[in-house]
């Protein structure tokens, strides 16, 4: 893959990027002071999952990177989200 | 002029003088050739010691009562039999073996993509090996958890469940970074104008088992390194007193080890197809098919781990769910053997030792798999869960799937490898007999398993004697068999006749190079064909 072209424009949106990330970072603490009950968990890795995106997105280079390659990350979360929620089909009944 | 047209003498992978000589030229290798055959080497060795306490068990079992060990001894080596058939002999097995030494060869590559990866896995692999061995020999006994290390016996018991636990923890780390290392040398490194569609199956096989080393190793890894904390620190994660659950113990063993089985068996697969259009000069039936029933199999076989557990406890839910995706997991596979069987069909069958291999294999695996479906279905699996119906099934999808498929694979190439050929008689003797010994061995084991014989008991009632007997001795016959077998091997590599480059008349790229191949597979430019099994 000849992908050392991206690399010069990089700088300046990895620093962005960072910023992004310290904010979610921030908010993810502030956000535990309010009183969401059972959906303090979700809204965790809700932002979570958007910081994990946006690392893969850009530090780890997908957004550059064959769609091949991104289908494949993509199916792995997938596969995984399918395991813990099969597994949490004898959890939830049990 | 006529000098520098004068080629200088071809040297194979075997001869080549790299940096450093005699023994480190292999210890230090980056070949993936020579990596290979480390592999194998330490692979045979390891099987020979699993399979000598596999016949020291036929032997306490061949009468009721103590005949030749204590117990607890008993316990200890069905445990380490275990572990090390499992973890050392077919989980790396035929991808580190055949997949090191042929993948790159089958894509047209000089070697995978990260030659010292490779080497580093290597390292790691006998690191574990030694770690796992040592486990043995340490003051508190070698572990009697069997090579499941269920909770929370494993987290009670005073034998050496840390050590065996970490080796496997090292050991799976070696399987992770080949994984790794396969996935990119097949996307990176296929000769040009090689697409995906163009690649023997064996590669497409090793590219699903890759995957699913890559993916699901991890979580055992995970797995033991939290058994191991819990039994330091008493953490409780399998610990209901402590909030804990032994059942969640099983479920992450087994998101892995389903998924292990098929990091065994997808290799085999690969291999028997390759073997079965060069024994019957046909183009293979159902390429894509084949290549992406590979990839359904790896897919589907990550959510069916649960059939390792319906007695375990888990919800009516779960039970149904997971009983269903196994019957699911089961087409693929049959998509692949009816494939196979259209293959043969109107070929020009030649039944040379490798094709002998195959054919048996279809038979066992058959077998295994059917079985797997009685296993499969809630109401039986309840009836022969830990009986020796369970021991009969997997020997019949491991050994008689991924075992036969090794021997057949290295009797298909190792006039590559070798660039001898061995004595076809004696390995079609040989051949024979480990079949029958197979099957005198394991096949009991079914009936007095449905009869209610216990798996990983020492002791019996005397109702089981008669297929206790005639399994141990199958179990003499097998080795007799494999003893010969590897004799005729060992000879034929090193002094057989010299083999042709081509022997078996194959079409896929390995034949079309010298044998033993060069340091770099290929000197010459090579033509790709759009199939690979194209025979006219
Ligand atoms: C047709 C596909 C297969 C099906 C439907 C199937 C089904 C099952 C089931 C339901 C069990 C649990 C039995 C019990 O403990 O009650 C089992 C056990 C086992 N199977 Fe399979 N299986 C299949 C293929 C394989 C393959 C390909 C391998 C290995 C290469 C394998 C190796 C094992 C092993 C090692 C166990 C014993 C696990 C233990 O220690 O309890 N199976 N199988
Ligand atoms: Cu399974």
């Amino acid at each position: 893959m000849a992908n050392n072209v991206s690399h010069i424009t990089e700088y300046k949106v990895l620093g962005k990027v960072f910023l992004v990330l310290l904010f979610l970072t921030f908010l993810t603490i502030t956000v535990t002071s309010f009183e969401l009950a059972a959906f303090s968990v979700t809204v965790a890795l809700l932002i979570a999952g958007v910081k994990g995106f946006m690392i893969l997105t850009y530090f780890m280079h997908l957004k550059y990177e064959s769609l091949l390659l991104r289908i494949l990350v993509a199916l792995i979360f997938v596969l995984y989200a399918l395991v813990v929620l099969i597994t949490f089909i004898d959890y939830a009944y049990r | 002029m006529s000098n520098d047209k004068e080629k200088t003498e071809y040297v194979s992978y075997l001869e080549h003088q790299g940096k450093y000589k005699g023994i480190f030229s292999w210890i230090f290798t980056m070949d993936h050739k020579r990596i290979g055959l480390l592999y194998l080497y330490a692979i045979v060795a390891l099987f020979f010691v699993g399979a000598i306490m596999g016949l020291l068990m036929r032997i306490e079992l061949i009468a009721p009562g103590e005949t030749i060990m204590k117990p607890q001894t008993y316990n200890g080596i069905f445990t380490v039999h275990g572990i090390i058939m499992i973890f050392m002999v077919v989980i790396p097995g035929l991808s580190v073996v055949f997949g090191n030494f042929f993948l790159p060869i089958l894509i047209g590559a000089k070697d995978v993509a990260f030659p010292k990866l490779n080497r580093f896995s290597w390292w790691i692999y006998i690191a574990g090996c030694i770690l796992a061995v040592a486990s043995q020999f340490m003051k508190d006994g070698p572990p009697d958890t069997g090579w499941s290390f269920y909770a929370p016996y494993s987290t009670s018991t005073g034998t050496n469940v840390i050590m065996a636990t970490f080796a496997a923890f090292v050991l799976g780390f070696s399987s992770i970074l080949t994984g790794l290392n396969f996935i990119v040398t097949i996307h990176q490194l296929r000769a040009p104008g090689m697409k995906f569609f163009n690649m023997p199956l064996f590669s497409w096989a090793i590219y699903a088992t890759a995957w699913t080393q890559l993916l699901a190793t991890p979580i055992v890894g995970i797995t033991l390194l939290m058994l191991i904390a819990e039994r330091l620190f008493g953490i409780g994660f399998f610990n209901p007193d402590l909030g804990g659950d032994p059942v969640l113990f099983e479920h992450l063993f087994w998101i892995y080890s389903h998924p292990a089985v098929y990091i065994m068996i997808l290799p085999a697969l690969g291999i028997i197809t390759e073997i079965i259009p060069t024994f019957c000069q046909k183009k293979i039936y159902g390429y894509k098919a084949i290549a992406l029933s590979s990839l359904a199999i790896a897919g589907v076989g990550f959510l069916v781990w649960g059939h390792h557990m319906f007695t375990s406890g888990m919800s009516n839910q779960a039970r149904w769910f997971f009983s269903l995706l196994t019957f699911l997991v089961a087409v693929p596979s049959a998509i692949k053997v009816f494939n196979w069987l259209a293959t043969m069909y109107k070929g020009s069958i030649d039944m040379k030792p490798p094709f002998l291999y195959a054919l048996a294999f279809i038979f066992l695996f058959t077998i295994g798999g059917t079985t797997g479906l009685l296993l499969g279905s809630i109401a039986t699996n309840v009836q022969v869960h830990d009986t020796s119906f369970v021991v009969a099934h997997f020997h019949y999808i491991i050994f008689g799937g991924m075992g036969f498929a090794f021997f057949g694979a290295i009797h298909y190439w190792l006039p590559k490898m070798y660039g001898r050929m061995y004595n076809m008689r004696i390995a079609t003797i040989a051949w024979g007999i480990i079949f029958v010994g197979f099957n005198l061995l394991y096949f009991p084991q079914f009936i007095i398993g449905m009869q209610g014989m216990p798996r990983r008991y020492f002791d019996y009632l005397p109702q089981f004697q008669t297929g206790q007997v005639i399994s141990t001795i199958g179990g003499f016959i097998l080795i007799i068999g494999t003893v010969i077998m590897v004799y005729n091997l060992i000879k034929g590599a090193r002094s057989g006749e010299p083999a042709p480059a081509n022997p078996w008349h194959g079409s896929t790229l390995e034949w079309q190079i010298p044998s033993p191949p060069s340091l770099e597979n290929f000197d010459e430019a090579l033509a790709i064909k759009s199939n690979p099994y194209d025979y006219e």
